[in-house]
């Protein structure tokens, strides 16, 4: 236990190896990680977090390795989160973004950490916001996240994030694709990376076109008109911020601070080319998320899943121990498979003394903290 | 609550220096991969410093360092020196790999190199030593 407040207090003293080691017992589960989370949570809350999702071999490590860049240079210390996938088969994985992280190396306020995927059951999602803690409560001003965007459980790990900028390489289908439901409704931001290809373009106008007709209807945005981009920059630029928005008769002014609709940009992330527009993107979310109230609002959607996550994993390893007892799910699966039971009869019995009790603890216990 | 660790044991094969062959190292991280590690590769051509700082942010468990170059002489104690600076020398079992001269072994030994692993090695007797002496944490 006292080891474990050392390592808080070596942390938050700015120490990297305590930071890699709090997320390894984070990764692990070792014994005790919870109450170091538990402790990491008073210190956090200070980053801005940025979560980079896109197909495979869409060029999120190289953007990130710029975003990092830039960061750096103007004088903010950057986590990246970088997850790759993991074998279904053996657990083993290679985790290769690091390697283009090229910019920043030798850089240790840049504080590269690769993950893969371990557990189930939204492991992942939870050990990654545990981790953002980490880095959090260490004093980054900047976190990112970086997924593969092939699944819901990408989905869950972007949403860990303020921010979420989707990449979207040339040519990845025909308009169809982006009337799809998934990765491309979280994003706050789109990003045509690799815009020196053939076929940008028409990325670029599918995106418009889809942005356009979901217009204030899906995933975060909430309902309005106009395009964010020019008003931004048209508060920057014209109006010398004399009055208070109601004075010179623009009567969509006023509403325009509730409505996001995502920009989409244009980068070559080998060569730099456009990072500076993200980034200036980015920030223009980030005052939307804080004049808006949007990131009170996704703070605490997001706390709220993951205290669902963590209430489930547990429920799952509180009745992984009953199903041992029971002689393991391979012995029940095979009473199914000949027909003796069924699922759902197994689920009802297993979750039958959980649920005696709670019902007896009735109205002693979480709604006090609620309060 | 109940917490059931899920350890795995995290590797760093890293190519340092100026050669630039590395399919002996793809052959070792995807063999790492398959035996149920997880494999950080550090790509060509890193300085000293680059794996330093790799393998503490990543806080592996092993280190391996393929060099064909020749010049472990000088890389391989500036990485250990990097490791001890951050306090990760102790609990990181590094290991070489590759065209390594029979009399330089126990040099290497010497700076902390817990295994000298030549031509001719075999994949399974290198996971096998990985197995076994990967640092208890």
């Amino acid at each position: 236990m006292s080891g474990d407040d050392d390592l808080l207090e070596d942390l938050l003293a700015g120490k990297h190896r305590a930071l890699a080691r709090v997320i390894s017992k984070i990764e692990n589960r070792a014994p005790g990680y919870r109450e170091l989370v538990s402790d990491l949570y008073a210190h956090t809350g200070n980053a801005e977090i940025v979560g980079i999702t896109g197909s495979p071999g869409a060029g999120k490590s190289t953007l990130v390795d710029k975003l990092a860049e830039t960061y750096r240079n103007r004088g903010e210390t950057v986590g990246v989160i970088a997850i790759d996938p993991s074998s279904p088969f053996t657990g083993g994985a290679v985790l290769g973004d690091r390697i283009r992280m090229a910019s920043t190396v030798g850089d240790m306020d840049v504080f590269v950490r690769s993950m893969s995927a371990r557990g189930t059951l939204g492991g992942l999602s939870t050990a990654t916001a545990d981790a953002v803690k980490a880095m959090d409560a260490f004093g980054k001003d900047k976190i990112i996240i970086e997924t593969v965007g092939a699944g819901q459980n990408e989905i869950d790990i972007v949403r860990t994030a303020d921010t979420v900028a989707v990449l979207v390489p040339p040519g990845s289908g025909d308009s169809v694709q982006t009337l799809k439901a998934g990765i491309l409704e979280i994003a706050d931001v789109f990003v045509v990376n690799k815009a020196d290809r053939p076929g940008a373009d028409r990325t670029v106008q599918e995106l418009l076109e889809m942005i356009e007709l979901g217009d204030g209807s899906s995933g975060f945005s909430s309902s309005g008109g106009g395009h964010h981009g020019v008003d931004a920059m048209g508060e920057g630029d014209s109006s010398p911020h004399s009055s208070e928005g109601s004075g010179k008769g623009e009567p969509d002014e006023a509403d325009e601070p509730d409505t996001w609709i995502p920009p989409v940009v244009e980068t070559v992330a080998t060569d730099g080319t456009g990072v500076d527009d993200l980034i200036e993107d980015l920030e223009h979310h980030r005052h939307y998320l804080e004049r808006s109230g949007t990131l009170a609002e996704r703070t605490r959607r997001r706390y709220g899943e993951e205290i669902r996550t963590l209430l489930r994993e547990d429920v799952h390893d509180l009745l992984q121990d009953e199903l041992e007892r029971a002689g393991g799910v391979d012995a029940l699966a095979e009473a199914v498979r000949t027909g003796e039971t069924d699922p759902y009869t197994i689920a009802d019995e297993a979750l039958a003394p959980l649920e005696r009790c709670l019902e007896e603890l009735e109205g002693e216990r979480l709604e006090s903290v609620s309060r | 609550m109940s917490e059931q660790e899920t350890r795995s044991i995290r590797c760093l094969v890293a190519k340092v220096g100026l050669d630039g062959h590395d399919r002996g190292a793809h052959v070792i991280a995807r063999a790492f991969r398959d035996a149920g590690f997880e494999v950080i590769y550090s790509g060509l051509h890193k300085a000293p410093a680059e794996i330093v700082q790799a393998a503490v942010q990543e806080d592996v468990d092993v280190l391996g360092i393929s060099i064909l170059s020749g010049a472990h002489k000088t890389l391989v104690p500036k990485i250990m020196d990097g490791l001890e600076e951050y306090d990760a020398a102790e609990d990181t079992l590094v290991l070489v790999g590759g065209v390594i001269p029979e009399e330089d072994k126990a040099a290497l030994q010497a700076e902390g190199v817990a295994a000298v692993f030549g031509p001719g090695t075999s994949i399974e007797e290198t996971v096998e030593f990985v197995r076994e002496n990967a640092p208890e944490r």
